[in-house]
């Protein structure tokens, strides 16, 4: 793969591209990697979010914080580049829990929170959800390749897959 | 008395403060270590990280480098969380010599040998923190070790999203420390929380 058309996009940030563009996030953990695709245009978006709500914090300034204004974010810059919101479909990564820590109690559950987050917004804003690999306790690097939509996803000692 | 409310807030004379807990803490816990596997260890200067959130997997050489963490939750004056990171490499030349034992890299760890490790986390924790809480005078007790073996970009997310709940960046006070031969090397990470910032400053006569 031609490094130049990797994209990356760190923690609490997002980008779009499209063809030949290559969206991609490392060490994704407790945060989730929300991806959207419109096949027709071959383009894409990925936001890394890493808390669910936007209205439960003071300092909501960076929207690509949140699962919320992220993905209403990604979608508008999506948009602004050619893509048709009715098209665009979802794909999911991410939300681990790290530590076992995070299972004891509800407010430390924050991979599965951002997972619920992310798909209380798509389902509000009618985007549907084709595939998801969320939860469990370990990481994932994931690259959304424009030509065809697949999401590539690398773990360590867990294989990769494509969704 | 001033209140720190965001990390943006602190100045060079606190970042001083932070980088010299960072210190004390860690050259106590090298010696800790130092003397458990009987070697010599250096110790780099503490750096205080103040980081936008879309760096800080840069921290530990690579988002998607594989590193082991072993973290402790912190409770009492200071609330946060510390870290003891490590390669792989240096995991398995620790272990082979507590174990007293040669395995090579390419072996999976036992489960004694993980246990073994957090017990190291656990004594190395203990020494940072002691000393810090009698500098300070602040009661900080650790919890239990709770260790993952990821991509270090996955293990830095539990604390970053920590400071994603007040602000827009995180501060790690990180020290790196080196065994000369094997060259076993890893890093403390101290995490404390922003109320923490204000008894810290606060103990130490900052404002005063």
């Amino acid at each position: 793969m031609d490094q130049k058309m990797m994209i990356k996009v760190g923690m609490a940030d997002l980008n779009t591209s499209k063809y030949p563009g290559v969206l991609t996030t490392l060490g994704l953990g407790s945060c989730v990697g929300i991806t959207l695709y419109d096949p027709i245009e071959k383009i894409g978006g990925l936001a890394h979010v890493m808390l669910p709500d936007s209205t439960q914090i003071r300092d909501n300034q960076n929207k690509a914080k949140f699962a919320d204004t992220g993905t209403i974010q990604l979608v508008e810059e999506m948009t602004k580049i050619g893509a048709k919101k009715n098209r665009l479909v979802a794909k999911l990564a991410g939300g681990a829990q790290m530590f076992a820590f995070q299972q004891t109690n509800d407010l430390m559950r924050i991979g599965e929170r951002n997972v619920l987050a992310t798909k209380k917004i798509l389902g509000e804003l009618g985007i549907p959800i084709v595939a998801e690999d969320t939860g469990a306790n370990y990481g994932r690097t994931i690259e959304l390749h424009t030509h065809n939509g697949v999401l590539l996803i690398k773990t360590i000692g867990k294989g990769i897959k494509e969704i | 008395m001033p209140k720190i409310h965001d990390v943006d807030q602190l100045n060079t004379l606190h970042l001083d403060v932070l980088r010299e807990i960072g210190n004390i803490g860690s050259g106590n816990a090298t010696t800790a270590l130092a003397k458990l596997i009987n070697k010599k260890i250096d110790m780099g200067v503490p750096k205080v990280n103040v980081l936008e959130f879309k760096h800080v997997a840069d921290l530990l050489g690579g988002a998607d480098t594989e590193v082991i963490g072993i973290l402790f939750n912190l409770s009492g004056d200071i609330t946060g969380m510390m870290m003891f990171v490590l390669d792989q490499r240096s995991v398995r030349i620790l272990v082979n010599l507590l174990m007293g034992r040669e395995v090579h890299d390419d072996e999976a760890f036992t489960d004694l040998d993980l246990s073994a490790l957090q017990e190291i986390g656990n004594i190395l924790a203990g020494s940072y923190l002691s000393s810090l809480a009698s500098l300070t005078n602040l009661k900080i007790a650790p919890s239990i070790p709770y260790m993952a073996q990821d991509m270090a970009g996955a293990i830095l997310s539990v604390p970053a999203i920590e400071f994603g709940k007040i602000g827009d960046k995180a501060l790690f006070i990180e020290t790196e420390f080196i065994e000369g031969h094997d060259q076993v090397s890893g890093y403390f990470i101290l995490i404390p929380e922003m109320t923490s910032f204000n008894k810290i400053l606060n103990a130490l006569g900052v404002w005063s």
